[in-house]
């Protein structure tokens, strides 16, 4: 793929729900490689939905999608896993596998792209402990706090080095201090070269970091540009 | 195509749990009726071979000629019959024999008590056929009264029965196989609906539908082969408890019945192939089912 082609690209993106309304209406955008974008709208604008388009769930019902420079409309099905693996996504309720343990979780994307075991070992041991939870290895989801089902979440959606990330309502679970540990971890990621995406209802950290912003509303969609004057974690503070 | 790792709490389906012994049932019932459908050919076999190339020759008794003269009609039949072309053997069934077949609806009786016919056996070449109505006519005309039963004609038709039979046992046999696909099936499209977040988990994470068909058919063959020895395992009691019974009921009609060394051997690949079945079913419901979602 071309250094200068877009992650994701929508071009008069329309998506309904069977026979009902349209829940986004002409949406087109393009993702940089290595950018940062808040996504926020009020409860029920669209958010998931695009997100579901942008993480391979859906289809839309018109536009143009494309993912890393392939039209979706027209990749076939067995294109998709390979187009999904260079996608992360932190769901908002999680969706970790309550009967797998924290380490089996997190080893998920690397053994459906066949990692050999001793490999994923050593990846995921070395992410676990870097988002703190090298203890909590064998631990099953159920027993674990929101915060920490929300880092193993990540830890997932991240163990595969994907190009794109994606977070619904990352920090919706969570206390303010962990919400902005938990953006910091992102911040990271993006600075290795990730484009990140994060759908979040917290405008106070929206202000604070200064991303740019996709706005959505009734079905549309608006770029709004940074401000990235300030940064609570970088050195400007 | 088949895995035994899993991501998905496949052994944790009520259903799983009931499958092993629905396959068991239908393993225990095709075992039967394969080991019926051996019994049988191998039955069939045996008649065909050993009683399609007989014919018995009855020469009436006179009671007004002396043994000389009955002494002479039999050697001229036995003439007649070694003459035939296609004749391998002729033997005068001893007197002794006769009343021996012919006490269940005589008694104990003397050779002297009744005029006993004379029975001639008579083995042909199953290759050359001896046609037995030119025979009983050849007789006819030199001893009059004599009859010629071919076994073949009754033989024929018998061979015939059996072989619908057998038919049938196929038939059955085919239809327990179906059945226990639809079971397989049934439990698989269970399995998918009650794992739906989970597979989709899957492939969001970029996991190949091949990748989740492997899981299911891999718990598919464990549980088919589990299901598959339960089943050979009742079973095999089963047939030796048949044998047994039907080798005391000492029918002289029946030959004896023995499940030859080929007959275990197929009885033994039941477990593995309702494994494979399994297997092969699961996997290719996943497929179908998971190719309907994006």
């Amino acid at each position: 793929m071309d250094p200068k082609t877009p992650i994701a690209h929508f071009e008069n993106v329309g998506l309904r729900y069977g026979l009902g309304p349209e829940v986004l209406q002409d949406v087109t955008f393009s993702l940089k490689p290595g950018s940062f974008h808040f996504l926020v709208g009020p409860s029920g604008a669209g958010k998931s939905s695009l997100l579901k388009l942008m993480y391979l769930a859906m289809r839309p019902s018109r536009g143009l999608v494309h993912l890393f420079g392939r039209d979706i409309q027209t990749a076939s099905r067995d294109e998709l896993p390979a187009l999904r693996r260079s996608i992360g996504v932190v769901f908002q309720d999680y969706r970790l596998l309550d009967h797998l343990s924290t380490f089996d979780n997190v080893a998920l994307p690397l053994r459906v792209a066949n990692v050999k075991e001793q490999d994923i070992k050593r990846h995921v041991e070395e992410l676990l402990a870097w988002v703190g939870l090298k203890d909590h290895m064998h631990a099953r989801p159920p027993t674990l706090s929101g915060g920490q089902k929300q880092r193993v979440s990540i830890a997932r959606a991240v163990i595969s080095r994907p190009k794109l990330l994606m977070a619904d309502e990352p920090t919706g679970n969570v206390d303010d201090r962990m919400g902005f540990r938990l953006m910091h971890l992102f911040e990271e990621l993006n600075k290795l070269g990730t484009t990140i995406v994060v759908a979040t209802h917290n405008e106070a950290m929206v202000d604070k970091l200064g991303h740019p912003i996709m706005r959505i509303d009734g079905g549309g969609l608006k770029v709004v540009p940074g401000r990235r004057a300030e940064n609570i974690f970088g050195g400007q503070s | 195509m088949f895995s035994r790792r899993t991501d998905l709490p496949l052994d944790k389906d009520p259903l799983s749990r009931f499958l092993p012994w629905l396959i068991a049932f239908m393993v225990y019932l095709a075992a039967l009726a394969q080991a019926g459908l051996i019994g049988l050919d191998s039955l069939a076999q045996r008649w065909d071979t050993g009683m399609a190339a007989t014919l018995t020759v009855q020469i009436p008794p006179d009671p007004n000629a002396g043994t000389a003269t009955n002494a002479r009609r039999l050697q001229i039949a036995l003439n007649m019959i070694s003459e035939t072309s296609g004749v391998l053997k002729a033997s005068v069934i001893s007197e002794d024999k006769v009343l021996q077949l012919l006490s269940p609806w005589l008694g104990l009786v003397e050779a002297t008590d009744v005029p006993l016919p004379i029975l001639i056996d008579v083995e042909t070449d199953p290759d050359l056929n001896v046609d037995a109505r030119v025979l009983h006519q050849k007789l006819a005309r030199r001893i009059p009264g004599t009859q010629v039963d071919d076994h073949g004609v009754w033989l024929s038709r018998l061979i015939e029965m059996v072989r619908t039979l057998e038919g049938l046992a196929g038939g059955v046999l085919l239809f327990i196989l179906l059945s226990a696909a639809g079971t397989v099936i049934f439990t698989t499209r269970t399995g998918l609906t009650v794992h739906a977040e989970a597979i989709e988990v899957l492939h969001l994470t970029g996991a190949h539908d091949r990748y989740i068909a492997k899981q299911f058919a891999g718990r598919a063959v464990a549980l088919g082969l589990k299901g598959g020895l339960y089943g050979i395992g009742l079973a095999i009691p089963t047939l030796l408890v048949l044998g047994h019974m039907a080798g005391r009921m000492e029918a002289g009609m029946l030959p004896d019945i023995e499940m030859p060394l080929l007959g275990w051997v197929s009885l033994a690949v039941l477990p593995v192939l309702s494994s494979f079945v399994a297997g092969v079913t699961a996997r290719h419901t996943v497929m179908r089912n998971l190719r309907r979602m994006l």
